[in-house]
C-alpha cells in the first residue's frame, strides 16, 4: 500500500508568494541604492529594524531552507574545514558552508545570484552564542557592522532587572542603527510595528492552538512550514493577512471535522528542534501510524504575549526574555507540562539535536521528571537539525514506531 | 555463533502437527525465524548472517526452519516480521518493531515486571515491562557501536581473532582491571593498540571488550526488577553475562534461545493475530 501523503493546506499558495516576495525585497535592498538590509537572528530586535526602514532578512531561516533541501550537510563540512566544529550549531556550518561554496537554495526557489549582503548585522543571544559567532563571521568577510543583544540565560521570573538591562541594550544600538539607515528613529512608527507583531504573535497562537481540537486539524511538521511568516515577517502586515487566511482554513477544518491525521489514534509533544531534512518522512510515517504530533515548543517560540505598543522597548525586552529557550528548568517543565494538558498530548517526543544544546532539553533529566509528573511517557531520539551525519533514519523510524506501538499497549 | 545453513540445530520441542506461526528477525548482523505450533510451542528455529540479500535471508532462514520439522510451508498461518528489515519479508502480513518483539518474546519467558537488555549486532536496547507485561519504556543506544555486538568484532579483528573465539580468550584473563573507557570505537581500538604496545595479552584485551560492552548498555537506559538478556551477544558471549551479573550484584536472566527472542515475540504477535498499530 503506497504512504499516505500529508493533507495539504491550501493557504501555503500564498505564503509561497509572500515568501518569494520577502526574499526579492531582501535582495533588492542589499543592492539598490536608499535601501539598507538588516540581518536579524530569529528572535532578534526585528520591529526595532522594520521601524527604522530596514528590510530584514532573517538567516536562521535560509539555514533551515539548507537543511529541508538536504543540501545543509553537502556545506557543512566546508564550514568544519575551516575552523568551525562540527559539534557546533549546524545552522552556522551549513550557512557559512553554502557561503564558502556560493550555493544558496534562494537561487531555484525565487531566482536571487546569491544571499543578500547586508548594511548591518544585530544578533540576540536569546537563541545561542552561535548566532553572535554566525553573524561575526559575515562581519569579517564584509567588513559590516555588528550590533546586538546579549541575553540572559536559566531565567526564572523575568524581573524588571532583566527587563531594563535589555532593553538597555536595545536603546543603545538605536544610534549606529539610525547612523546605517540614514533616519532617525521615528516612535510612532516603533509604535506601530510593535502593535503589528503583536497580532502576528496573537494570530500564530491561535493557529496552533487549532491542534487542541479533536481531530487536530493541524500537525507539528504542517506548523514548521507554517511558521515561516511569524519568523521573517513579524510586525508586517502581510503576515497577519495570512495567518488570518490559514485560521480561517483551519477552523473549516474542525467545522468540517477533517482531520490532519484521518483516523487519529494517539496525540504527540514534540520538544526541541525539527530535523529539517526529515519533514516529510516524519510527517508520513506518524500519517501511517494514525498519530498526529499536535505541539510544540519550537513552533510556539515565535509567540509574544509581552509586546505592547505603549512601551515598545520594555516590552520587547520582556518579550524576548520570557522566550521559552532561555528560561530555567522549572519554567520550562511547568511550560510543557501545561502545554501537554491544553493538547491532550499522550506522549512527548525529544529531539536531542547534536549540533543544538540549547533546544535539546532532555540532557538533564527532564525527559523522566516530566514522564514521572504527568504519567505519559516519552520518547528520546538522537539526530540534528541540519547535519544528517548525525541523524539515523533506521533508528528513528524504529523508535517512533516502538514507541507508538508502546501507547497502544496502553 | 551462528548457523551457516548446513547443519540446522535441534529445536527443543517435538515437531508438531498442523499450523503454524512464523516471526522472522531480520536484524543488521543476523536473521532469524521462530516457529510456534498453535499451542504456543517453540517447534522450530533458524538463525543466519543477515548479508546483503535480506530478502534471501528470510526466506532461507524460514525454509530450514521448516525443513527442520519436516513441515510444509503451507502449514504456517500467519508471519509476522521484525527487525531493521522487516518491512522487506516475504509472505509477512505484519510487521512489529524490534523493541515490541524482544519484549514480548523476553516476557514470555519471564512473566513478571522486569528490563530488557538486548545487545544486537548494530544497537542495543533497554526495555521496561509492567509486572502485567505492559511496556513502561524503552532507550536505545546513540547512534553509535559502543555496547554493540558490531563493538566486539571490530576488537576482534583488532586483536586479530575470532568473534567466536573472544569468549573464551576473555576466560583466560588473568587481570581483569583493564578497562576501555572510550564511548568511540574507533578510539576504543586505539586504547587496544595501545595496551598491547604497553604489553597487555590478548586475553585481558578480550575481558576488556566484554567489560566495557556491559558499561556501555547498562549506561543506556535505567534498569528495574530482574533483567533479562536477550541477542546473540548474550547467547554466545556468557562471559558478558558474568560482567553484569558482577556490576549489577544479581545474575541477569537468560532465556533459552535468546538470540532468537525478538523472533519469538515476532511468533508469538502473529499467534494473537496482532501486527502494525
Amino acid at each position: 500500500m503506497p504512504d499516505a501523503k500529508p493533507k495539504p493546506i491550501e493557504t501555503a499558495k500564498m505564503m509561497k508568494r509572500i515568501m518569494a516576495d520577502h526574499f526579492r525585497e531582501a535582495d533588492a535592498a542589499s543592492r539598490e541604492a536608499g535601501k539598507k538590509l538588516a540581518w536579524c537572528t530569529s528572535v532578534g530586535p526585528a520591529e526595532l529594524l522594520h521601524a527604522m526602514g530596514f528590510t530584514v532578512y532573517f538567516p536562521e531561516n535560509h539555514a533551515a531552507m539548507l537543511g529541508a533541501t538536504r543540501t545543509a550537510t553537502d556545506h557543512i563540512p566546508k564550514a568544519n574545514a575551516i575552523g568551525y566544529s562540527p559539534d557546533i550549531c549546524s545552522y552556522l556550518t551549513a550557512d557559512v558552508g553554502a557561503h564558502l561554496a556560493g550555493k544558496t537554495p534562494l537561487q531555484d526557489a525565487y531566482g536571487l545570484t546569491g544571499i543578500p549582503k547586508p548594511h548591518v548585522l544585530v544578533y540576540n543571544t536569546n537563541q545561542c552564542r552561535d548566532v553572535k559567532d554566525w553573524f561575526a563571521f559575515y562581519a569579517r568577510k564584509w567588513n559590516v557592522p555588528l550590533v546586538g543583544v546579549e541575553s540572559f540565560r536559566g531565567v526564572g521570573d523575568v524581573t524588571k532587572e532583566h527587563v531594563d538591562s535589555i532593553a538597555g541594550q536595545l536603546r543603545a544600538m538605536v544610534p549606529e542603527l539610525e547612523r546605517i539607515a540614514g533616519r532617525k528613529l521615528d516612535l510612532d512608527r516603533f509604535r506601530e510595528v510593535v502593535k503589528e507583531s503583536r497580532e502576528t504573535s496573537r494570530l500564530w497562537r491561535e493557529t496552533l492552538e487549532t491542534a487542541a481540537h479533536k481531530p487536530s486539524p493541524l500537525t507539528f511538521f504542517d506548523g514548521t512550514i507554517h511558521m515561516g511568516p511569524a519568523v521573517v515577517l513579524r510586525g508586517l502586515p502581510v503576515a497577519n493577512e495570512y495567518y488570518r487566511a490559514l485560521l480561517q482554513e483551519l477552523r473549516g477544518r474542525i467545522d468540517g471535522k477533517v482531520a490532519a491525521v484521518d483516523g487519529e489514534r494517539h496525540r504527540l509533544y514534540w520538544d526541541g528542534m525539527p530535523v529539517w531534512g526529515r519533514l516529510r518522512e516524519m510527517a508520513v510515517q506518524f500519517l501511517g501510524l494514525k498519530t498526529c504530533v499536535v505541539a510544540s515548543t519550537y513552533c510556539s517560540s515565535w509567540i509574544f504575549d509581552a509586546l505592547d505598543p505603549a512601551e515598545p522597548f520594555e516590552s520587547m525586552a520582556r518579550a524576548y526574555t520570557e522566550l521559552f529557550i532561555v528560561r530555567d528548568d522549572q519554567y520550562k517543565e511547568r511550560y510543557i507540562r501545561r502545554m501537554c494538558e491544553q493538547f491532550s498530548a499522550d506522549g512527548i517526543i525529544w529531539h536531542d539535536a547534536k549540533t543544538c544544546p540549547n533546544n535539546s532539553n532532555n540532557r538533564y533529566g527532564m525527559p523522566e521528571r516530566l514522564s514521572q509528573a504527568l504519567g505519559r511517557p516519552f520518547v528520546a531520539f538522537n539526530g540534528d537539525l541540519n547535519d544528517l551525519r548525525c541523524y539515523s533514519d533506521e533508528q528513528v523510524k524504529t523508535q517512533f514506531e516502538a514507541f507508538v506501538e508502546q501507547l497502544a499497549g496502553g | 555463533m551462528m548457523s551457516e545453513d548446513t547443519a540446522p540445530p535441534r529445536s527443543p520441542e517435538a515437531p508438531p502437527a498442523g499450523r503454524l506461526y512464523a516471526g522472522i528477525d531480520v536484524g543488521s548482523a543476523a536473521t532469524k525465524a521462530v516457529l510456534l505450533s498453535e499451542d504456543g510451542r517453540l517447534v522450530g528455529h533458524h538463525v543466519r548472517r543477515s548479508g546483503a540479500d535480506l530478502v534471501a535471508a528470510a526466506e532461507t532462514v524460514l525454509d530450514l526452519a521448516l525443513a527442520e520439522i519436516g513441515a510444509p510451508r503451507s502449514s504456517i498461518v500467519r508471519i509476522v516480521s521484525t527487525g531493521f528489515g522487516r518491512t522487506v519479508v516475504p509472505g509477512a502480513q505484519q510487521t512489529r518493531t524490534e523493541i515490541a518483539c524482544h519484549a514480548r518474546g523476553a516476557y514470555h519467558h519471564f512473566p513478571m515486571a522486569i528490563t530488557v537488555i538486548d545487545v544486537g549486532g548494530q544497537d542495543n536496547k533497554v526495555i521496561r515491562l509492567a509486572a502485567d507485561g505492559r511496556q513502561l519504556g524503552f532507550r536505545m543506544n546513540r547512534k553509535c557501536a559502543a555496547g554493540t555486538g558490531a563493538f566486539l568484532e571490530e576488537i576482534a579483528h583488532r586483536l586479530d581473532v575470532g568473534l567466536g573465539e573472544l569468549d573464551l580468550l576473555a576466560r583466560q584473563a588473568e587481570n581483569r582491571s583493564i578497562r576501555i573507557g572510550s564511548y568511540c570505537t574507533v578510539f576504543a581500538a586505539t586504547e587496544v593498540l595501545s595496551r598491547i604496545r604497553a604489553g597487555a595479552g590478548l586475553p585481558e584485551l578480550a575481558y576488556a571488550a566484554f567489560e566495557s560492552v556491559a558499561q556501555r548498555v547498562l549506561e543506556t537506559g535505567h534498569a528495574e526488577g530482574p533483567i533479562v538478556l536477550t541477542g546473540g551477544v548474550a547467547e554466545h558471549s556468557p562471559m558478558l553475562v558474568e560482567i553484569l551479573d558482577q556490576k549489577l550484584g544479581t545474575p541477569p536472566l537468560v532465556p533459552p534461545f535468546a538470540q532468537c527472542c525478538g523472533a519469538l515475540g515476532a511468533a508469538l504477535f502473529a499467534r494473537d493475530g496482532g501486527g502494525t498499530p
